[in-house]
């Protein structure tokens, strides 16, 4: 399995493992050669791997998972983030059980054939730093600040020259036709995609005309009205930080509540308070024509506004953590300000245990149920899954390895197959055809199936480890075959 | 898996193969299956085409290259060429991970081919440190597959180009022995995509270039008078001032590796940073900026590379129908993959064999055809060079990228199509680094 994405990027990394390196192995790893076999495998990686990134400490323990898990569980709580690569099931869930309840993140990788498995099993991960791909700006146009209001009044568009007309911020101008529109509609913002072309049409015909009557060229006005349609959006607080704000953890503050927590309450105090309902302000605005001054001055604004409002967030924060008997130092201002820079886009990512995955009581019956209404769905690579390990527990081995087995295999795997779903009560249908296709693959590691998971893998890794972009939740299925995947919550 | 398997005698002969080592793969080339390719017969030859015929190109051995040599190598490819015209950065390190920091400077062809070959016994990687354009056909027409691992839109339009020239007609048949696959992948940051081409048959690299987002050039304006962002400034010190102040010395152009220059930059965009007040000009974003960094992760290399090494599988051994034919991946929120058919474009210029359309009124400028080449989504050229039949004679109309014939035909620019003597129905020949081949242009006068 490709763990060098890991440790190009990790400090410390410990590999466990009883394997001996054997011919087989070789031909799949790039951190192992032919000198390496015979060798504990986890020693001859871990050598190999430290050559990518000398500031890396890595470790290895001549070990059997199981082992480990008999004699000395506690080894695995002093991890922060633990990763089970092509762990039999009865290993896998023992693991799970003791990472769950000592808080451990744990992430489960395998390779089968074709295909690619990862689950992700955490009780709960907190994001301040999702970086969402296509974040809306923060503008507050439809509910301008006392001091952006002020700076807005500042200016009169119809009274400056050419060259501070065409050099007004965007953000200004459509404030300015927005008050006109507001004399006209009662107040209210353009809603639908008529009065937004009304709107438009309105800013179009403020462009400066020349001696010919023919508009001039206004960079700033055609920003203007291309922006139209996001900044007119009402400031809304979205329903993944609502849930957040109504979670019990952020309701019952105690001196066990995390840094997130913490700030979490002082956000949602503002909110409900100085906020009126909305968060505290972002305080970035993007690029846009303007003069240097007009543009500096009107990010000031925000940037300052942004101080201010992280600054009551603070108090709200600094009065939870003396109620608790904490130091205010405990939350510095910085990451204070970093979470309300933040606050649009956290997120809180739980994941279910593997036990409750797997309990006959309390697995996602619909979700497997619904996938499987579509037969060819990654959801049958995942029962297919769930269908070798039950062959494995039966008969010691895994089917069709050897040549020979493939043809016989095929009817004790369909066995399995139907066994798992009558103890699950699924009724769904698990095609012949990947029956046969999960006895052909033998427990095949073609590279670059596991090459791809490994970078997958490697990435989830780092963004539980750095809490920053957000984790999936919680089960991923690749097929190489199609090229195509898709996550499940199960 | 190997707690099922017994460990095996150590028996290195000189091919280098030992009992088992290909097991991984022969499952997929010696049994048959449900889903494989129409095509497939399961059969012990198959592993030896690969072993001992099968040749590939992999073009760069950068960030998707490393892990590209990896993945064929340990899929069984053995004659592997590689080009890369670059050396080795010390940036390059923490994700090109063939090479260490004591091969910093030699060429990366180079020390990838020696890596890969004492790594994978029996693997014969051929090194080329020279750029795509250094070769012609004749290299090129000796490869079952190629695979690209390039960062330029240019360098794989090129290569592109040289594959569509490659392809034979017979009778207006395409002869499917002269098609040559190529495998695309690229990675920006948390994004990728993987695409196989099948050069006059699926979508082409130009057929789909409009989804290519607009490389950012801040206007010359900004940058000279309204600096806002600290990038502004940067690009001020780096294209007005270095050249008026000239450093280093006469002549010395602003070298990105070199931390003298980089110190220099940074302290002018400070100064002119605080004539504007702006501020987060830093030595980071200084060098980001110079150098036209775009942030790159080895996981997404990762994943990319693999998809496409798959896709080089199953083509070279009809294992599996290939992928029809673009994979998108993002892994900002979750994992996200979306698998689409790209469409070819009936009138792309490079592969439809369409004739090309100019039309422009006989009083247009020939600068507003120059115009047209760059700035049009579909065609998006370069610099290209215009050239027309005249009175028998090949004429240059306009060529940018030799300085003494730039200067002599500068003037045509401003003069019309109809000064130029060129006429309704006019066949145009157009080359740009974008095409090995001539792009000929039908040039149609409107009123």
């Amino acid at each position: 399995m490709c763990v060098q994405c890991l440790m190009l990027s990790l400090c410390v990394c410990v590999c466990v493992c009883v394997c001996v390196c054997v011919c087989v192995c070789v031909c799949c790893s790039f951190f192992l050669s032919c000198e390496s076999i015979g060798k504990n495998r986890a020693q001859a990686a871990t050598e190999f791997l430290q050559e990518l990134n000398s500031d890396v400490s890595g470790n290895f323990v001549e070990e059997s998972p199981d082992k480990l898990l008999d004699n000395d569980p506690e080894f695995f709580h002093r991890f922060s983030l633990v990763i089970g690569v092509q762990l039999p099931e009865s290993t896998c869930q023992r693991l799970g059980a003791v990472l769950w309840s000592a808080g451990v993140p744990f992430l489960v990788c395998r390779t089968y054939g074709l295909v690619g498995y990862m689950r992700l099993v955490v009780k709960e991960h907190t994001v301040v730093e999702s970086h969402p791909d296509n974040a809306l700006e923060d503008l507050r146009l439809d509910q301008p600040f006392t001091e952006l209001r002020n700076h807005i009044s500042s200016y009169h568009l119809d009274s400056m020259d050419k060259k501070d007309h065409s050099h007004t911020p965007w953000i200004i101008v459509i404030a300015k036709y927005l008050e006109k529109w507001y004399n006209e509609h009662n107040c209210q913002l353009p809603k639908n995609y008529k009065e937004k072309e009304v709107f438009r049409q309105l800013i179009r015909d403020g462009i400066r005309k020349n001696e010919n009557g023919a508009p001039e060229e206004e960079e700033n006005f055609d920003e203007a009205i291309k922006n139209v349609n996001t900044a007119l959006n009402p400031t809304k607080i979205s329903s993944a930080v609502d849930d957040i704000f109504n979670c019990v953890q952020c309701e019952n503050i105690t001196s066990q509540t995390s840094a997130f927590w913490m700030m979490a309450r002082g956000v949602r105090d503002f909110v409900q308070n100085e906020g009126n309902g909305s968060l505290p302000v972002r305080g970035t605005i993007p690029d846009m024509i303007a003069d240097s001054d007009k543009f500096i001055n009107l990010q000031n604004v925000y940037r300052e506004k942004a101080l201010q409002d992280a600054a009551v967030v603070s108090k709200h924060i600094q009065s939870h953590l003396q109620a608790v008997g904490k130091p205010s130092e405990s939350i510095s201002e910085q990451d204070i300000k970093l979470f309300c820079k933040s606050a649009a886009f956290l997120r809180v990512v739980r994941c279910r245990s593997l036990a409750e995955e797997y309990s006959t009581d309390t697995f996602q019956k619909d979700t497997i149920t619904s996938c499987m209404d579509s037969p060819d769905s990654e959801m049958v690579l995942y029962l297919m899954l769930r269908s070798v390990d039950r062959f494995y527990q039966q008969h010691s081995r895994y089917p069709g390895v050897y040549n020979y087995q493939v043809e016989e295999d095929i009817s004790k795997l369909k066995l399995c197959v139907n066994s798992l779903l009558q103890e699950h009560g699924l009724s769904v249908n698990v095609k012949d055809d990947y029956v046969h296709e999960f006895c052909r693959y033998g427990t095949a590691e073609p590279h670059t199936v596991a090459s791809f998971l490994g970078g997958a893998a490697a990435q989830e890794a780092i963004k539980l480890i750095t809490h920053q972009f957000v984790p999936f939740n919680n089960t991923f299925i690749y097929n190489a075959m199609s090229q195509t995947s898709a996550t499940f919550q199960l | 898996m190997a707690d099922g398997e017994e460990p095996m005698a150590v028996d290195v002969g000189s091919t280098g193969d030992w009992d088992g080592r290909w097991s991984h793969v022969q499952k997929f080339l010696e049994r048959s299956g449900p889903f494989t390719h129409p095509d497939f017969e399961a059969s012990e030859e198959t592993l030896q085409f690969l072993l001992d015929t099968c040749k590939i190109l992999v073009i760069g051995a950068g960030g998707l290259g490393c892990e590209l040599l990896k993945n064929l190598a340990l899929s069984g490819f053995r004659h592997i060429h590689v080009v890369d015209m670059d050396t080795i950065d010390v940036s390059n390190l923490n994700r090109q991970f063939l090479f260490r920091s004591k091969d910093v400077g030699r060429p990366k062809a180079d020390v990838a081919a020696d890596f890969v070959n004492s790594r994978v016994p029996g693997c014969h990687v051929v090194p080329h440190f020279k750029k795509i354009q250094d070769f012609d056909e004749s290299f090129y027409r000796q490869f079952h597959i190629i695979v690209c691992g390039l960062d330029s839109i240019i360098a794989r339009r090129w290569m592109n180009g040289m594959l569509l020239s490659l392809l034979v007609y017979e009778d207006g048949v395409l002869d499917p022995s002269s098609i040559i696959p190529l495998i695309d992948g690229g990675t920006e940051g948390f994004k990728g995509n993987a695409r196989v081409i099948l050069p006059g048959m699926t979508a082409c690299i130009d057929c789909t270039l409009e989804l290519y987002p607009p490389q950012i050039n801040f206007p010359m304006c900004t940058i000279a008078s309204m600096p806002r962002l600290p990038e502004h400034c940067i690009e001020y010190v780096r294209i007005l001032q270095w050249p008026k102040e000239k450093p280093f010395g006469d002549g010395v152009a602003l070298d990105g590796d070199n931390p003298e220059h980089i110190q220099w930059v940074f302290q002018k965009s400070l100064e002119r940073a605080a004539e504007f007040n702006i501020t987060g000009v830093t030595y980071r974003l200084t060098q980001g900026v110079i150098k036209r960094i775009i942030p790159a992760v080895a996981s997404t290399n990762a994943v990319i590379a693999a998809a496409c090494a798959t896709e080089v599988f199953k083509i070279a051994t009809s294992a599996y129908i290939p992928l029809n034919n673009y994979l998108v991946f993002n892994d900002v929120d979750g994992l996200y993959t979306y698998t689409f058919e790209a469409e070819r474009k009936d009138n792309c210029s490079a592969c439809s064999q369409v004739p090309q359309k100019l039309q422009f009124p006989p009083s247009a400028k020939l600068q507003e055809v120059l115009e047209y080449l760059t700035e049009n989504a579909s065609l998006q050229m370069k610099s290209p060079a215009i050239t027309a039949t005249l009175e028998g004679k090949n004429k240059t109309l306009y060529l940018q990228t030799v300085a003494s014939i730039e200067e002599r035909t500068r003037p045509n620019l401003c003069k019309t199509l109809k000064e130029l003597g060129l006429a309704d129905g006019q066949e145009l020949a157009v080359a740009d680094v974008t095409t090995p081949q001539t792009v000929l242009f039908k040039l149609n006068f409107t009123s």
